[in-house]
């Protein structure tokens, strides 16, 4: 085997055990009937070991595969996606050996297992660095916010958890819809996973030319079969199917296609759940969260946020501000990747005034570190994919 | 307002809310209330006290947490606008008009909106800067009202407090105590790193303080960086000059004052994935060419310190050094970097003069693009004089000949030919593609030969003499949040009565769950009474009624 065959197969190792990992917490929390914690904690310890194997593979993947390319394994989308993934279960491990809790490792682990899933979808093959990401810089930098974002994402799972446990979900609400909606976007992360396998292994592949937004001939390749065409598409694939519609220029038709395909697989997937289980996801995982002390919930997704926010600073304004003035002459240049992590800054720095006063405890903190996470995710696929600028991976 | 005097004797400030002295209630407010808000020790502040002048009515607006984060959240969205469409720094257009057409064209009625508003230079715009600049008020004003007071209360505590300000704390225990009980309380307290201090019948044990100081410190630290930001807007103290040197070329750097640069070399090199590249091979074969380095080689030369203006030798070599991507080159204060370069510029182009019916050679001329000379003498008393050159030429207005640039990207000569036969001259006007006669049909032109090109390198000079101040404000600024953040504060008050009994109570600023487990302990080793959390028992309380309603 290679280092890069290691390294892939690590990565195949810490998945599995994080799934196992997943059930047993899972298994552990509803089976602790009479709320005794006894049998709760003894198979939370069973779970924690697993997750800590899974997540001593994933760092064998990490520094593997830094040894067998050269260079930290943080310089596109699926390096950096899967490293979010592995600090997320990272995060999780800090606040469990701070309070315990094995609930928070059964809403963690599948969202961890979903982001690496999410992850594998994009080009693994080791790029080369351009000039700008050829310093030490990249992995001081990167892997500071990084770690910092799978930190603060632990807040939103506590949030969540304390949401399942106090949303009403007998009454029709705003509540009830937002946290569907949250499970709902969770289910179109794994529709999109699935849309890219089926497509993949079917090996599904269209060429087109086009003329893109500078009036400048281009080409694309569709992985998934074109509901939308490029602006003026000529197609050069002879099966290819033909677009239903033609977008304009300013719209990539491409990744607008990979949405829409996501959105279908995702929505079926969605409620054949729903009609398997007669009841909202929400409602299937509530009988999960029945032992939960919401007061610790709280105090989790508060305590997660002070711990990742100075590491936030850190890696994401400080560091970034060093290199940005080493490399392109100036600390601060509003590139749209350097403004959505003072967005995120800004928000989270918003969520710890708020939560000085007494009414912003509880329920809207909950929803405020959910809010947290989507726009770390926002910034992460969003802004990768579709403002490109300075950062762009993809 | 008047200073209050509380029953214990003590004079307080007006708008105290707690007796600085034994912590009694004041107000009748805090007097109802089941637990006493003890974010800043119930002291006097400053805005919460007065409401009468204007300066009273700004001060009490921007010391407000509300607005304080409402200024955050518009910053914040604000932020967000800004990147829906490109900044304008990013689009390629350079000119007001020329900005404004490719907003409309590219995004149409959307990118029209997005210009007539401004959005497309948001973050230089006026109000977004008046936005920061209320924030660093609202930094500056919030942390004094609360600084000074908690500052004076922290520092003034008595161990002794009163049983009401003791029952009306979050962690509270009241019930029989044995004799030894405060003895191995500090003991076991001062074993847990507290500061243990009694009187009389009292102690009070103290953790982290420092920590209470965090806010503060991280707020100076944003302040001294604003501060720094607004710096560099007074002129001096930044410089931002963009530098294209040609190889071969020596220029003054702009801006910095008796020092030029050389550009020997200018190198551009793409990922070839062979050798030790193939395990790139892959991504390569996807995305094409990637670069992997963009290279100047330079000297600098510094002018010597008597040297008359304008000697050749007047210079002495400071440093030869490859300017790349990452690594600037660095020299008293200043930083110059690679940022652009245009590859194969044209130099000087070669022709040959010839008869054009006989295509007979009467020698060549070179042409020098950047600083062309005026007349060319060829063997013979053959010559020719360059009348007009026209570096970008791009076309004819009024039937002179125009150039876009001064950049020799497509360059044109209007020459005057002379030859033994010729003396009065024959004027071609030449480009790349071809030959124009303007003044009729000529004998003799001028035959391209050849061409010879260099690259350009962009280079950006620059001087930033706020980065040590903004640096500071950052350190500053991690210190405070690291010492607000990873330490907290932790409080008890024991007091034991004639009777015997013990009255505990606990407060910490945060992380509720550290300060139980601190004081299990303690009430395990000095048999404390049983303490509850009072904020749990509320909450219980609260539900219970919701429920209750509910069943009703
Ligand atoms: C981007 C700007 C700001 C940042 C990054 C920031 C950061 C912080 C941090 C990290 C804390 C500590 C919070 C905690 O320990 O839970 C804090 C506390 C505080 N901040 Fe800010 N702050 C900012 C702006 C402001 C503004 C504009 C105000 C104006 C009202 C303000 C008022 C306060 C107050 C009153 C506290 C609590 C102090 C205490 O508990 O003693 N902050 N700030």
């Amino acid at each position: 085997m290679t280092l890069a065959e290691i390294s892939s197969n690590l990565l195949y190792v810490a998945f599995v055990a994080y799934l196992i990992a997943t059930f047993i917490f899972g298994g552990a929390v509803k089976g602790n009937k009479e709320g005794t914690f006894k049998s709760e904690s003894r198979w939370g310890k069973v779970a924690i070991t697993i997750t800590l194997i899974g997540f001593a593979a994933n760092l064998g993947y990490f520094f593997t595969r830094w040894g067998a390319t050269g260079h930290a394994p943080l310089s596109n989308m699926f390096e950096f996606t899967t490293a979010f993934g592995m600090t997320l279960v990272g995060g999780f491990i800090i606040l469990y050996f701070l309070y315990k809790t094995p609930v928070l490792g059964m809403i963690v682990l599948p969202v961890a297992l979903l982001i690496i899933a999410f992850a594998s979808m994009f080009p693994s093959e080791v790029s080369p660095l351009i000039p700008a990401l050829q310093t030490n810089w990249l992995a001081i930098h990167v892997s500071t916010v990084v770690i910092a974002e799978g930190i603060l994402a632990i807040s939103a799972a506590a949030g969540l958890i304390y949401l399942l446990k106090v949303v009403d979900l007998t009454k029709k609400s705003k509540q009830r819809m937002g946290l569907e909606a949250i499970m709902y976007s969770l289910v179109l992360v794994l529709g999109f996973v699935i849309a890219s396998s089926f497509f993949s292994l079917t090996g599904y592949e269209a060429e087109f030319t086009y003329v893109d937004k500078e009036a400048k001939d281009a080409a694309v390749t569709y992985t998934m079969p074109p509901i939308f065409g490029m602006n003026e598409y000529v197609a050069l694939t002879d099966d290819a199917m033909t677009p239903l519609v033609e977008m304009p220029a300013i719209v990539h038709a491409g990744k607008l296609t990979t949405v829409t395909w996501s959105i279908l697989f995702g929505t079926v997937l969605y409620w054949l759940i729903r009609l398997v289980f007669r009841k909202r996801i929400a409602a299937i995982l509530k009988p999960f969260v029945k032992n939960v002390n919401i007061q610790l919930m709280d105090e989790i997704g508060y305590r997660a946020v002070i711990i990742g926010f100075p590491v936030f600073t850190l890696g994401a304004l400080i560091f970034a501000m060093i290199w940005a003035q080493i490399a392109w002459s100036r600390f601060w240049g509003w590139d749209p990747k350097e403004v959505w992590a003072l967005i995120t800054w800004l928000f989270y720095a918003a969520y710890l005034h708020l939560r000085l006063g007494k009414g912003w405890q509880g329920e809207k903190s909950a929803w405020l570190a959910v809010l947290g996470f989507i726009i770390i995710m926002f910034n992460l696929v969003a802004v990768n994919l579709i403002i490109a600028g300075l950062h762009s991976y993809a | 307002m008047e200073k209050l005097q509380c029953q214990c004797g003590h004079v307080n400030p007006p708008g105290t809310k707690l007796c600085e002295s034994c912590g009694r209630s004041l107000t009748e407010k805090e007097q109802n209330s089941k637990l006493v808000d003890m974010r800043y020790e119930g002291t006097a502040r400053r805005s919460q006290t007065y409401n009468k002048s204007i300066i009273d009515k700004v001060w009490n607006f921007f010391s407000s947490v509300k607005v304080g984060v409402g200024i955050i959240v518009f910053l914040l969205v604000a932020a967000a606008i800004g990147t829906i469409l490109p900044q304008k720094a990013f689009v390629p257009a350079n000119t007001e008009a020329t900005i404004k057409d490719y907003y409309a064209d590219t995004y149409g009625v959307v990118g029209q909106i997005y210009h007539a508003l401004g959005f497309h230079d948001l973050y230089s715009s006026f109000w977004f800067i008046i936005l920061v600049g209320m924030l660093a008020i609202s930094l500056i004003i919030a942390s004094l009202d609360r600084f000074v007071p908690l500052y004076k209360s922290l520092k003034n505590q008595r161990v002794l407090r009163h049983p009401s300000f003791m029952g009306k704390q979050r962690i509270y225990a009241e019930g029989p105590g044995a004799e030894d009980t405060l003895k191995k309380a500090e003991e076991k307290l001062t074993e847990l790193k507290y500061k243990v201090r009694t009187d009389k019948n009292g102690l009070l044990a103290e953790k982290g303080r420092f920590s209470r100081w965090g806010p503060y410190v991280n707020h100076i630290g944003l302040i001294i960086f604003l501060f720094g930001v607004m710096l560099r807007m007074m002129p001096g103290f930044y410089i931002d000059e963009s530098l294209w040197i040609r190889e071969g070329e020596t220029r003054a750097i702009p801006e910095v004052p008796g020092y030029y640069l050389e550009n020997k070399n200018f190198e551009l090199e793409n990922y070839s994935g062979e050798g030790g590249e193939e395990i790139f091979g892959e991504a390569l074969d996807r995305v094409g060419t990637v670069a992997k380095n963009y290279q100047t080689d330079i000297v600098l030369y510094k002018k010597k310190e008597d040297a008359l203006p304008g000697a050749v030798d007047g210079q002495e070599v400071v440093k030869e050094y490859p300017i790349r991507v990452n690594q600037p080159l660095k020299f008293d204060g200043y930083a110059i970097y690679q940022m652009d370069f245009r590859l194969d510029e044209l130099k000087a182009m070669t022709f040959s003069f010839i008869n054009k019916e006989t295509e007979d050679s009467f020698g060549e001329l070179t042409i020098d693009l950047i600083d062309p000379k005026k007349d060319y003498e060829l063997d013979n008393g053959y010559s020719v004089k360059l009348i007009g050159y026209y570096p970008d030429f791009s076309g004819f207005e009024n039937g002179e000949p125009q150039t876009a640039t001064p950049l020799p990207n497509n360059p044109g000569f209007l020459v005057k030919l002379f030859t033994p036969e010729t003396p009065e001259g024959e004027t071609s006007f030449i480009t790349i593609q071809n030959t124009v006669e303007p003044l009729g049909e000529n004998d003799y032109k001028l035959a391209f030969q050849s061409v010879e090109t260099r690259d350009v390198s962009g280079l950006t000079v620059r001087k930033d003499s706020t980065l040590p101040i903004l640096g500071l404000g950052g350190l500053i600024f991690m210190i405070g949040v690291a010492q607000g953040m990873y330490f907290n504060h932790r409080r008890f008050w024991i007091q034991q009565k004639t009777d015997g009994t013990i009255l505990l109570a606990g407060h910490t600023n945060k992380n509720w769950f550290g300060l139980k487990k601190d004081l299990n302990q303690v009430v395990e080793y000095a048999s404390l009474p049983a303490y509850t959390d009072q904020q749990d028992e509320i909450d219980k309380q609260e539900k219970a009624e919701k429920e209750g309603e509910v069943l009703s």
